[in-house]
């Protein structure tokens, strides 16, 4: 019974890495960029949605609608004011500058809110649970937050394959001069691409702050949950990064189930086990 | 004398340390077709992507209506109204025939073209609309790199190289067709290797060697010897 | 007629005159024990031992295209080796550090075929993952302190030297020789054919790979023996600490950040860069340090600064207003002979 408690709930989680996983996997689609400060600025979300709550005296969940177009302002500012200047065939300069970006938020936010780990309260809304037959209670916020993840990752298909904007992404993805032709300004579309994904890294850091208790050392730590669910279900697709996401749930909850100790590595090992076997991933669409 | 649309004044380019144009002056009157001959490596393509801002060049040595245009980038000179064919086709795979098409039109300028005129230009497409793009054949792809630059209704449409790579025949069907793309009062620049084809369908011709402007004329003016001549430089 | 002979000249004014100047710090560096006091003895070693995880990392991104943020893996690999031959075969330090070394670099084997199935900056994660699994990994041991970590055992400090201004000397001369070694292997290894190998990988591995170069086999190489000297490097690290916890080993900032700071800002792909970047670290942080995390701040900023500006780092500008060169790399075809007829 314990064990199909974790599994479910190893499901459930999955959709949060998912969250995590999808604002990478969009920018390296469209920019073949790598943002190493990203889990950094999930964390910064959830800072964020914390300090709006406790000024505005409102739950986390109407936080997200002020965090959400913040992060995707940051996002667009940070695109075009500094990592459009990156971009180029040498790959160090994105690498070195993002991973540069992470140490300051990482020390930004200790500077103003100090290394106390906070969490963020929703209400009743944390402790309410369904009952499913076969005596297993799923909570009603872990099922809220796999529910979101699924509608954003729908959306952000619908964005890449059914809109103009996806257009955009496609097409300066695919042949960034060519796409200048069309009067595409390719510094605005890369602004844009960064500002959505940073929109989703402010759900999946409000999201994080509702769950667990965070503190500003933990970026890296989601940044490498992020990557793995990406590299699990194959670079590219974003449904796969879902399928990615729960397969990092799940084989972390089946490690804790074994021993409380060994959580994290069934994760790291389940990533590696599928590198060793199957390098692109599960369901590959791109190189 | 009408005021030319598009004119280069001195045109130099450089790629790093290789300088590609050596003071280049052409000019486009509107409503005027117009041919760019040279052998492989002359500069023409160059010349093509400093036109459209691939390429930055000193303001004053690229002019549209007289108003300097050297520095813009691309994605502002393309709104002015100046479209292009590139060499190669360069569709966007990742796109099908409909989206390439459709983004061809994202600037948005009012004019003929539209999505339903391309598909009865080129029926063909219109069959075959949601396939990715590079699944075509080369005419085929030449058809939509064609339609995706006519989309965006410009004033002046610029043919790089559109027959290479292409059968005879696919070209022949390429440019009996050219009238009723380039149609009334829109300019165009044809560049191209194919010498009788870019002067059958031009009222002048120039021709580059090595950078530079070899000849000026119109065609019927130019006998054999001479574009010869300058064409190889002999 | 005349008839010139050619031959390829490495060295120049400036690198004959550097190598002289070099000599003489190195011998001042190893008679330090006498002049330098305690304090200052372990500042130097801990320059040492920064200057060499920097040249290192400085080798796999700057000259082999391998970036990595997981070194301190085998930072920390190293260091726990130490302690576990010194806590259960009593090994002293000065057969176990090699032995270190040798045991990083048989591990970073089966990592490397793991990871090298990765490419650009998921490569760059892939190896920060690793970092994760051996903390996670190493903070299990119980035998080891699990997680909060150990103490090197007394009797095996003691068996380095009879004294402790000896065994302190000693360490110190480690350090420096560990410095020595790296720069040296270093050195060597670019002036080699293998050396030429990979610059020509740096500058493009397209054009390299027609040329019959085997990318995947020099990165591998280049990569197992700089897992083996960072290795090394840890041990002699936590030697001079006297204490290791997993979160200290593993650490990302001390093993990684701070070492990319030093790499970026001296000039990468340099062989002079690093030895700059450590000395403009060192600076910074005598001054800066009182401002805790104010400090990483700055530090950070000004990495991205330098990389957005001034990617080539300090030698970098200089090398390129003057030509300079300490250590001779460069080959120029130099006259030798004319003989007129």
């Amino acid at each position: 019974m314990d064990w199909i408690n974790a599994i479910v709930q190893g499901v459930l989680l999955g959709g949060l890495y998912a969250l995590f996983a999808a604002g990478l996997s969009l920018i390296f689609g469209v920019m073949r960029l790598v943002n190493i400060a990203h889990g950094d600025f999930i964390v910064l979300a959830a800072f964020l949605g914390l300090s709006i709550t406790t000024a505005l005296g409102v739950s986390p969940l109407v936080a997200l609608g002020l965090v959400v177009p913040l992060m995707a302002a940051i996002g667009y500012l940070l695109q075009r004011g500094v990592l459009n200047q990156t971009l180029g065939d040498d790959i160090l300069p994105p690498l070195l500058v993002t991973f540069g970006l992470s140490v300051i938020i990482q020390n930004g936010l200790l500077e103003i809110y100090s290394a106390d780990p906070q969490k963020m309260s929703a209400g009743a809304l944390e402790t309410a649970s369904i009952s499913v037959p076969g005596g297993i209670a799923i909570g009603v916020l872990p099922l809220l937050m796999f529910v979101v993840a699924v509608v954003v990752i729908a959306g952000l298909q619908w964005v890449f394959y059914h809109s103009a904007l996806g257009r955009a992404f496609r097409a300066v993805s695919d042949k960034q001069d060519i796409a200048q032709l069309m009067g595409l300004n390719k510094a605005h579309v890369f602004g844009l691409a960064m500002a959505l994904s940073l929109a989703v890294v402010g759900v999946a850091g409000v999201f994080l702050g509702i769950r667990t208790s965070f503190d500003p050392s933990i970026g890296p730590g989601r940044l490498i949950f992020g990557f793995e669910a990406v590299i699990i279900g194959g670079l590219g697709n974003l449904w796969g990064t879902l399928i990615g996401g729960i397969i990092l749930g799940v084989s972390q909850n089946i490690g804790a189930q074994i021993n409380p100790g060994w959580q994290l590595l069934a994760g790291h090992i389940a990533f590696l086990v599928v590198l060793a076997v199957r390098p692109r991933g599960l369901f590959p669409r791109i190189d | 004398m009408p005021e030319a649309l598009l004119s280069t004044k001195q045109l130099e380019a450089h790629y790093g340390d290789f300088q590609a144009l050596f003071g280049v002056s052409i000019d486009v009157y509107p409503g005027e077709v117009i041919a760019v001959i040279g052998a492989n490596g002359a500069g023409k393509t160059t010349l093509m992507r400093s036109i459209t801002g691939l390429v930055q060049n000193k303001a004053d040595m690229v002019l549209w209506r007289r108003e300097p245009i050297g520095t813009l980038r691309a994605d502002q000179i393309a709104r002015l109204g100046i479209a292009m064919v590139p060499e190669g086709r360069q569709l966007f795979p990742s796109l099908s025939v409909e989206e390439n098409l459709i983004i061809g039109g994202q600037i948005g300028h009012k004019g003929p073209w539209s999505l339903e005129k391309v598909f009865e230009l080129f029926p063909v497409l219109k069959e075959r609309r949601h396939v990715p793009s590079t699944a075509l054949s080369g005419g085929q792809q030449q058809m939509v790199a064609i339609g995706r630059a006519l989309m965006s209704n410009p004033e002046i449409l610029l043919f790089d190289e559109i027959s290479l790579g292409l059968a005879p025949i696919i070209i022949k069907s390429i440019y009996d067709a050219l009238p009723n793309i380039i149609g009334e009062g829109m300019s165009a620049i044809i560049v191209e290797q194919d010498i009788a084809k870019a002067l059958s369908v031009s009222s002048r011709v120039y021709c580059i060697q090595e950078g530079r402007i070899s000849l000026e004329g119109a065609p019927q003016s130019l006998t054999r010897e001479q574009i010869s001549a300058a064409y190889f430089g002999v | 007629m005349s008839e010139s002979t050619y031959s390829i000249s490495r060295s120049s004014n400036a690198s004959r005159t550097a190598a002289i100047i070099g000599l003489l710090v190195l011998i001042a560096l190893v008679a330090a024990p006498w002049w330098a006091g305690r304090a200052d003895l372990r500042l130097l070693s801990e320059v040492f031992l920064y200057l060499s995880l920097a040249c290192l990392w400085n080798l796999l991104a700057g000259y082999a295209g391998l970036v990595s943020v997981g070194q301190q893996a085998f930072v920390g690999f190293g260091g726990y080796m130490l302690f576990a031959l010194a806590i259960f075969t009593g090994m002293s330090p000065l057969a176990a550090i090699p032995l270190a070394g040798i045991l990083g670099a048989l591990i970073a084997v089966p990592v490397a075929l793991l990871i090298f199935r990765l490419r650009g900056a998921y490569f760059a994660i892939g190896t920060w993952v690793i970092a994760e699994v051996f903390r996670l990994s190493f903070a299990q041991v119980s035998a080891l302190g699990g997680g909060s970590g150990t103490s090197l055992p007394i009797a095996v400090v003691k068996s380095m030297a009879s004294s402790r201004s000896m065994r302190e000397a000693t360490t110190y001369w480690l350090a420096l020789g560990m410095a020595v070694v790296v720069l040296a292997s270093i050195y060597l290894l670019l002036r080699s054919r293998k050396g030429l190998a990979l610059t020509a990988i740096r500058d493009s591995e397209v054009a390299s790979q027609s040329f019959g170069i085997d990318i995947w086999r020099n990165k591998f190489f280049v990569y197992v023996g700089a897992a083996g000297l960072t290795a090394m490097t840890g041990a002699l690290i936590f030697l001079q600490k006297l204490r290791i916890s997993p979160d200290a080993a593993f650490s990302v900032n001390d093993w990684t950040a701070f070492v990319i700071f030093i790499v970026v800002i001296g000039g990468i792909g340099t062989l002079e860069g690093p030895i700059i970047g450590v000395i403009v670290f060192f600076l910074l942080r005598e001054l800066l340090a009182d401002l805790g995390t104010t400090y990483l701040l700055i530090l950070g900023l000004v990495a991205i600064v330098v990389m957005l500006k001034a990617p080539k780092g300090i030698w970098g500008i200089i090398k390129d207003r003057t030509g300079l060169e300490v250590f001779p790399l460069s080959r120029r075809v130099v006259k030798t002979k004319t003989n007129q007829e």
